[in-house]
């Protein structure tokens, strides 16, 4: 059993260059998926007999509070595997995939206050799902601000990796607290092991966008990791060649 | 002394097993835990703005509540368990800040670290006497704060029993911020945006042990429940710290 490749993808030059490669077929498909989901979903999926048009934000709501909780356990497995196998890399895309996450559990936030307006009558309820969202926003915010808080990269690396870990043990029980605290909305939609509550007709939309959301999401994942590569590698050889930087650059 | 016979009988017991009596036996003497918890005791007595601090500034807080939202004693009261919880939690969480930054500073730390053991005893033993020398009185003062934002004599026996559990979880799961922060100059800020959505179910259940109370319910679950939180804090929270401590060695 050959390891080289898991110590290959360590290296941030082989992943700069591999990536290249990914990035035109990644960007195609994921915007390929989302205009036809956001076409699909808002111009041609039937009209809700209770909500009327108003349900139609569920094609960009769900998707983002998908990807702002898988958001969350791929900054941390990735910060893990920095940590455990002292990976320069995964540091990488755990830091960028902080900001990211945080856009999106805002869009998840933000979509649903839109939402909540006409539906509940309210921008904000102190709601199970809302609260536990919001608190998710917060653990970002902490990841990114302390990693940002140390003058040496490699400890700011280590302590957000670590923070958030300790976040990932407590994701679980924050939300089943804050379930038991209040609840108000509606219980998931969408379920692996049972029948959903949807119409197909929404259904195939709503699935379209998830997936177009996964495919935007690792595409910008990887845009931002390429460009924090190049920062973080200003110095060497090779990103010099890269810019054709002849005199030693400075950022 | 104590840990001494804590092994004794330990050992004695684990006689059939002869291995196990042994591992038993070194587990129990746990490598310096009784002399530092005597020492972190010690010092705290001796350092008296450490303990009265918090407590005044718990208080002086909860005095100001009053002022800011009125005195109509049916409000004060519905609102004072979260009020006194939510005072605990900041007291708890700003005294937290110095738990590892003296040690820090005259580098004691470093040596604690460099000792071939594990950290985590360490960490438990500066935490305990935290808890000790904080939530403990910060529990035992609850009752007073309570008559005077007009509690309903009911809720102040769980008030208490809540506090005391829950302020040895939160200065478990604080001691992790306060070890990820220990090398930053002016931590105050980060160490409450990063530790605070991390408090937060120990905050739900607190206030709702005493809430329960006051209804009329039995609060015996809310309490089963921070007691689990705090099983679990006691068992992980100081792996975390002992792990951030070694990042911030690094720095």
């Amino acid at each position: 059993m050959s390891w080289q490749w898991f110590h290959r993808l360590g290296s941030p030059r082989w992943f700069y260059q591999k990536s290249s490669a990914w990035l035109p077929w990644l960007g195609g498909a994921a915007l390929s998926l989302l205009s036809v989901g956001v076409v699909w979903g808002l111009g041609f999926a039937p009209e809700d007999f209770k909500q009327g048009n108003s349900y139609r934000i569920i094609y960009i709501h769900v998707p983002a509070a998908f990807l702002a909780l898988a958001g969350y356990y791929i900054m941390a497995i990735s910060g893990a595997i920095g940590l455990i196998w002292k990976m320069k890399l995964s540091f990488v895309v755990m830091r960028a995939a902080a900001p990211i996450g945080a856009a999106l559990t805002f869009i998840a936030l933000f979509t649903g206050a839109v939402w909540g307006k006409p539906t509940w009558g309210t921008y904000w309820v102190w709601d199970a799902r809302i609260t536990s969202m919001l608190i998710l926003f917060f653990l970002y915010l902490g990841v990114m601000a302390l990693s940002g808080a140390f003058s040496r990269e490699q400890s700011g690396d280590k302590a957000s990796a670590l923070l958030a870990l300790v976040g990932t043990v407590n994701i679980p029980i924050i939300y089943k607290s804050v379930d038991w605290w209040f609840t108000l909305h509606q219980p998931a939609t969408l379920k692996l092991t049972e029948a959903s509550t949807i119409d197909p007709s929404m259904f195939y939309p709503l699935i379209t966008m998830i997936a177009g959301f996964y495919l935007f999401y690792a595409w910008v994942l990887t845009l931002h990791t390429r460009t924090m590569i190049l920062q973080r590698e200003g110095r060497t050889q090779w990103v010099r060649e890269l810019v054709g930087a002849s005199a030693p650059a400075k950022a | 002394m104590g840990s001494e016979a804590v092994e004794v009988s330990l050992s004695k017991k684990a006689q059939p097993g002869k291995a196990r009596g042994v591992a038993l036996a070194a587990y129990a003497r746990v490598p310096g835990f009784y002399t530092l918890f005597r020492t972190e005791l010690v010092l705290a007595a001796r350092r008296r703005s450490d303990i009265v601090n918090p407590l005044l500034f718990f208080v002086t807080v909860l005095a100001m509540m009053p002022l800011g939202i009125g005195p109509e004693p049916e409000m004060l009261s519905r609102m004072a368990p979260g009020l006194i919880w939510v005072m605990a939690l900041l007291a708890t969480l700003l005294s937290q800040e110095s738990l590892f930054r003296g040690d820090y500073e005259d580098g004691s730390l470093e040596q604690l670290a460099l000792q071939p053991q594990p950290l985590y005893f360490p960490v438990l033993a500066k935490v305990l006497v935290h808890w000790l020398v904080t939530g403990v009185p910060l529990a035992l003062l609850s009752p007073l704060l309570g008559m005077m934002l007009n509690l309903g004599a009911e809720g102040y026996w769980p008030l208490f029993v809540s506090l005391v559990l829950g302020t040895a979880s939160l200065s478990l799961i604080g001691a992790v911020g306060a070890a990820l922060t220990v090398a930053l100059r002016r931590p105050g800020l980060l160490l409450a945006l990063i530790i605070m959505p991390l408090y937060v179910p120990v905050l739900i259940f607190g206030t709702g042990t005493v809430q329960a109370a006051l209804d009329g319910y039995s609060f015996g679950p809310q309490l089963a429940v921070l007691g689990a939180i705090l099983a679990v804090a006691a068992a992980l929270a100081p792996l975390a710290s002992a792990g951030a401590i070694r990042i911030s060695l690094e720095n």
